[in-house]
């Protein structure tokens, strides 16, 4: 019987040892050898960008020039101060802009400067002066007496980063307190025209905000503004859809070289720009115009505008060589069937332009060209066709596109217009401050939510180099971040363009989506037949030497009792 | 569990919410401007941008400054530059002696323009397409040449093609010498180039591409020699249809809308015995004094159709039995725009009568022979008639003579048993009755079947032909393809064999196809010659020659180039069943368990001496004697 009772203890101490070795060495490397690689990535960083706290500040300089000031408030320029704006956008996002306002009293080459003829020569040699960094505001201050600006006129905004502002008539008794209280309000509106207004930057963060504040018309700027990318491809297309009748030349090298190439090397820190061009025969419109008997035109009413690009975008072909997002400029030249035709707006009046554009895509000009020929004419007709026309109509679409909202001066203000550069400073600045803002936003919504993600999937491999793309694009983050707090826009536009490159590429990596579905049903088809066989065994008799354990011990509680 | 689904759904939407991003343009539509003043002009549309009086004064009075200057230039007689591109087409259709018909398309796009030249980037495109010169500036493609085909073109009943090609896919670029990352580009240009056409391109890997070392010379001006550049590939199992067919003629200036181009209505064109398009880029010279260089880009499309079959046994052919359609114009931006008919066979209208009959009578020299062709000039009005439209109607006469046995021809099998091991038969033939010539035979044999090289043998005339050079490069497992080159000197009115014995490889189960039992397909082998001539070929450059007749250049009199494509073999590898690794796994599992369970058992269980229990037939016994009511046994 001992014997017996020392064979079953023996047992008993084999099937513990076989549990202890299941237990000690079979789960860990069952663990190790299943487990998928996830390299580490910096989340309790990425957590802190989920909540996003821009300050965005702006260096103002407000000059008074002579005839502004009496000699005794004179005295006490210059002086500074910073004024601060805070908004609350929603739970996770806030806002704060600096303005850092200095104030002081023109030089005598800026008064030489501001006595010139017109405005604009003033603007020039004021220019000629100084160089502003990139985001500033300088403001002058000139006597309401000047004859700088016409009579009505309060402000004239330059194509720099200057403006003239015509300073309200002065009581010598004021104190300087009180001139600058005065005329601080008149700044104010100058640096939201000049720099960053609340709306766009509320626009530029759509990304991560969900809109409800926004008014319809920043909504429609932003939604027509095609989105921040490294580099874009321009392509500008003929279409001909009668070359039987028309043989059209246009000299689009020139033109663009005129026209175009200025304004892009102007926007060069923002992207890269590559500009093509071609001719497309035989490309129709999708909608066939109605003959209007009361201009003898054809004409194509607005709503039917959205029907027309589908077919054409079909030969328009995208560029093969890279990835960019491609804007579209079509110049559509009726056939000679069909022509004149013209665009109608909803109220059913002419377009002047007769070109018309669509949100993120492009534009399309139709140019008409039946009148230069007459009905005798021996077909087909050389066509030269006006560039200048174009372009102009092109290069207004452009700016749309772009971003470049057109403004809305408050009145009394005027608005150099950018003249040969197709742009002026003030407005590249603002374009800078909406895209670093808009850069911001979105590389750190796509950096929480592949944080969030990763988190999520635990299937996912995360490879070293997608680690690597993710801290390179939170720390481009970071210091984009703190260059808008420091007033740097080019570097913080610089650093969230590499956020956002950054960002994207670690979030559309294909390695991400090698193991994503591996469901947990062929898993277990897999491990079923060799787990369940040895578990069970082990399993019942670990529970069997539980029961004869807690039998043995009721037993010797018996027996006490 | 429903975390990974929340996570996959937000992924899903991510991924789509990028699709998106882009606003479907329906009903977003803009005006550029609400103004009223009709001003057509500059001023016009960036009003909406500088709302100002004044400025919008000074932009306007800039725009009547310019309208004067587009006034004047107006007024003077315009000149249009002379265009630096033109295009040509043409078709040429040669009634074969088996019934068929042979339409032969070719459009031709020259531009005098250098695409890798240093610093200038080319983007204004006028008759070249945009895609594609996007594609030869971004890859610095030297010269590319591509092609598709389904069906395979039988050389003992048709004679030659003007441009031969494979079945399947054929794509074989050279690249610029400045190139670095040749590997690189190569696998970056199929990519793009499975994009534009429409086709499996992207399957082209280290695995199927080769770098022939002579088979393959630059057909453009380059006269490279160094194969580094180069880079070929085939799929033969790529199906070609309409998908591929639509891309191509979006490639034509003038699309399917005008000229020859209508004709190609995919429904025709793929119920046929052959068809094959193709795109071929190269540098070609301006002028015969080779000064500057032009781009010269060559759609060709070959089609055959078996009329006779279909034609109630009629051999009767026309345009619209064809093409359902007619011809009714040239294609407005074309300098010329022909059709040739061969009538070579038919001097005296003997044999067929073709009608309408043109007096425009041309002969040009192809493929070492002197042939006699109708011409129909479509940019001439009187082409087309009265009714406006051309249809070419042939009706046969008698019937037609046997056909010249074509001078080069090639074909291959595969021979041997089982699925272990196997032999490559090429047997190339030489019907010339007194010439020799030498032949350059290109095989590509993917890793998969292994080829035993020392067991390689040329025979000619049952006696052992020594190929003069031979370029072997051997495969490597997953990475590359055997490539075998042979220089073979072609005995005259022989047939030379050549055999090479292979292994199969056992795939890993991934790298099966989705049908591994149809079996895999093996490249066309390519033979390459410069066959004597009957008659002298025509080697002065000239632009007037049908294009048709000039896409091989001709360097002497007296032989042309001709490439033959063999057939392409289809072998089956060993199949395993693919249930099998689970199959595995389940057996092993089973065989672990139950040998882990008796040792479990050893272990843990304690053995007694216990009882034996009475026999099965004693126990039988003891129970129906219970029933019954007797005593029981002991």
């Amino acid at each position: 019987m001992a014997v017996l009772q020392l064979e079953k203890q023996r047992g008993r101490y084999a099937a513990l040892a076989i549990a202890a070795v299941v237990i000690v060495v079979g789960i860990p490397l069952w663990w190790k050898t299943t487990e998928t690689y996830r390299a580490w990535l910096p989340f309790s960083e990425i957590s802190e960008l989920d909540s996003l706290q821009l300050q965005l500040s702006v260096d103002i300089e407000v000059v008074f020039s002579r005839g502004t000031l009496t000699p005794e408030q004179q005295t006490k320029v210059p002086l500074s101060n910073v004024r601060e704006q805070e908004h609350v956008v929603d739970a996770k996002t806030g806002l704060r802009y600096t303005y850092e306002t200095k104030y002081r009293t023109a030089t005598i080459m800026e008064e030489d400067a501001l006595n010139q003829h017109t405005a604009a020569e003033a603007d020039l040699s004021l220019h000629m002066l100084t160089e502003s960094s990139c985001g500033s505001v300088v403001v002058y201050v000139i006597p309401d007496s000047s004859t700088l600006l016409p009579e009505d006129v309060k402000v004239y905004v330059g194509q720099r980063r200057t403006a003239l502002l015509r300073s309200a008539p002065i009581k010598s008794s004021w104190s300087l307190k009180e001139v600058l209280s005065n005329l601080d309000p008149h700044v104010e509106k100058v640096v939201n025209t000049m720099s960053f207004s609340h709306q766009d930057i509320i626009a530029a963060l759509s990304d991560r905000v969900r809109m409800a504040k926004v008014t319809k018309e920043s909504m429609a700027d932003n939604m027509r503004a095609i989105k921040s990318s490294p580099g874009y491809e321009i392509t500008f297309s003929l279409l001909n859809p009668d070359p039987k009748s028309h043989n059209l030349h246009w000299e689009i090298e020139g033109a663009l070289h005129d026209y175009i190439q200025p304004l892009l090397n102007k926007l060069s820190p923002i992207a890269n720009f590559s500009v093509d061009s071609q001719i497309l025969y035989y490309a129709v419109l999708g909608v066939n115009p109605r003959f209007d008997n009361s201009v003898s035109a054809y004409t194509l009413s607005a709503d039917s505008l959205s029907h027309v690009i589908n077919p054409v975008e079909a030969r328009l072909g995208s560029n093969a060589a890279s990835s960019n997002p491609v804007l579209n400029f079509l110049l559509y030249v009726p056939d000679a069937l069909h022509s004149p035709l013209f665009i109608r707006d909803h109220s059913k009046r002419e377009v002047p332009s007769n070109a018309f554009h669509s949100p993120r895509w492009g534009g399309i000009m139709v140019y008409n060209v039946n009148e230069m020929y007459g009905s005798e004419a021996e077909l087909p007709v050389d066509i030269n066709i006006n560039m200048a026309k174009v372009m102009g109509v092109f290069l207004a679409q452009l700016r749309l596109l772009l971003g470049l909202q057109h403004t809305h001066p408050p009145p009394g203000f005027v608005l150099q217009s950018p003249g040969s550069a197709g742009l002026a400073d003030w407005e590249l600045d603002r374009l800078l401050w909406s895209r670093s803002v808009e850069n911001i936003a979105t590389a750190s919504t796509t950096i929480t939510s592949l944080a969030q993600l990763l988190d999520q999937i635990g299937n996912i491999v995360i490879n070293d180099n997608i680690a690597q793309q993710v801290s390179s694009a939170v720390t481009s983050l970071q210091s984009a971040v703190a260059e808008l707090e420091a007033g740097n826009l080019a570097f913080a536009l610089q650093y969230s363009r590499e956020a956002i490159l950054a960002s994207e590429r670690a979030f559309f990596d294909p390695s991400l989506l090698h193991l994503l579905y591996f469901p947990d049903d062929q898993k277990f088809a897999i491990y079923i037949p060799l787990f369940l066989p040895m578990c069970v065994p082990i399993v019942l008799s670990l529970l069997k030497i539980v029961s004869e354990t807690r039998q043995r011990q009721a037993d010797k509680q018996a027996k006490k009792d | 569990m429903a975390a990974h689904r929340c996570g996959l759904c937000f992924v899903f939407t991510l991924i789509l919410s990028c699709f998106l991003a882009r606003p479907c343009s329906c009903d977003t539509f803009e005006k550029i401007s609400d103004n009223t003043e009709a001003e057509e002009s500059v001023a016009g549309a960036l009003r909406e941008v500088n709302a100002d009086d004044q400025n919008e004064r000074q932009w306007q009075s800039t725009d009547v400054e310019m309208d004067r200057g587009d006034a004047s230039k107006h007024s003077q007689s315009f000149t249009p530059a002379p265009a630096k591109d033109q295009f040509q087409e043409e078709m040429v259709i040669r009634p074969l002696h088996s019934g068929d018909i042979y339409a032969s398309f070719q459009f031709r796009t020259l531009w005098d323009t250098d695409f890798l030249r240093e610093g200038k980037k080319v983007s204004h495109y006028r008759l070249f397409p945009k895609s594609l010169g996007q594609v030869l500036s971004k890859f610095s493609v030297q010269e590319l040449h591509i092609s598709f085909t389904q069906g395979f073109w039988r050389t003992m009943q048709w004679g030659q093609p003007f441009i031969p090609s494979p079945p399947g896919a054929e794509l074989w670029v050279w690249f610029h010498h400045t190139v670095t990352d040749v590997d690189g580009n190569w696998k970056e240009l199929s990519n793009v180039l499975s994009g534009i056409f429409c086709a499996s391109l992207n399957f082209i890997d280290s695995t199927n591409t080769g770098q022939p070392s002579a088979s393959f010379k630059p057909l453009g001006l380059r006269n490279a020699t160094d194969h580094r550049f180069l880079r070929y590939a085939t799929l033969p199992r790529e199906i070609v249809c309409t998908e591929n067919l639509t891309p191509w003629k979006k490639l034509l200036p003038c699309g399917s809308k005008a000229g020859l181009a209508v004709l190609m209505k995919s429904e025709k064109l793929f119920h046929s015995s052959f068809h094959s398009q193709a795109v071929h880029i190269r540098p070609v010279c301006q002028d015969a004094l080779c000064t500057n260089t032009a781009w010269e880009l060559r759609q060709t499309l070959n089609v055959v159709f078996d009329l006779y079959t279909s034609g109630q046994g009629k051999k009767e052919w026309s345009l619209f039995k064809m093409f359902s359609r007619t011809l009714t114009e040239a294609c407005p931006l074309a300098s010329s725009s022909k059709v040739y008919v061969d009538i070579t066979d038919n001097p005296e209208g003997e044999l067929f009568e073709l009608s309408p009959a043109t007096p425009l009578l041309s002969q040009a020299v192809v493929l070492g022979d002197r042939r006699t062709y109708s011409v129909y000039d479509l940019t001439k009005a009187e082409t087309f008639g009265q009714l406006r439209s051309l249809n070419l109607l042939l009706r046969w006469k008698g019937n037609s003579g046997d056909m010249l046995r074509p001078l080069l021809h090639a074909e291959r099998y595969v021979a041997g048993f089982g699925l272990q091991t196997g032999e490559i038969h090429t047997v190339i033939y030489n019907n010339h009755p007194y010439r020799a010539f030498p032949v350059l035979l290109l095989d590509s044999v993917p890793w998969y079947l292994r080829l035993y090289i020392h067991t390689l043998e040329v025979t000619s005339k049952l006696r052992d032909n020594k190929p003069s050079y031979i370029h072997y490069q051997p495969s490597k497992d997953r990475q590359r393809p055997h490539l075998l080159e042979m220089l073979i000197q072609l005995p005259p009115h022989s047939m030379t064999e050549v055999t090479v014995q292979f292994e199969r490889a056992l795939l890993k189960w991934t790298e099966y196809t989705p049908d591994p039992n149809h079996g895999f397909y093996v490249g066309s082998s390519v033979v390459s010659a410069l066959v004597p001539s009957v008659v002298a070929m025509d080697t002065n450059f000239t632009q007037q020659q049908p294009l048709f007749s000039s896409f091989f250049p001709v360097k002497e009199e007296s032989s042309y180039f001709m490439r033959v494509y063999t057939e392409p073999l289809l072998v089956n590898l060993p199949t395993p069943d693919f249930s099998m690794p689970y199959n595995v796994i389940c057996l092993t599992c089973t065989v672990v368990a139950v040998g882990y369970g008796s040792f479990y058992n050893l272990l843990t269980r304690t053995f007694q001496v216990d009882e034996p229990s009475p026999p099965l037939a004693k126990r039988l016994a003891n129970f129906i004697r219970r029933i019954r009511g007797v005593p029981l046994l002991t």
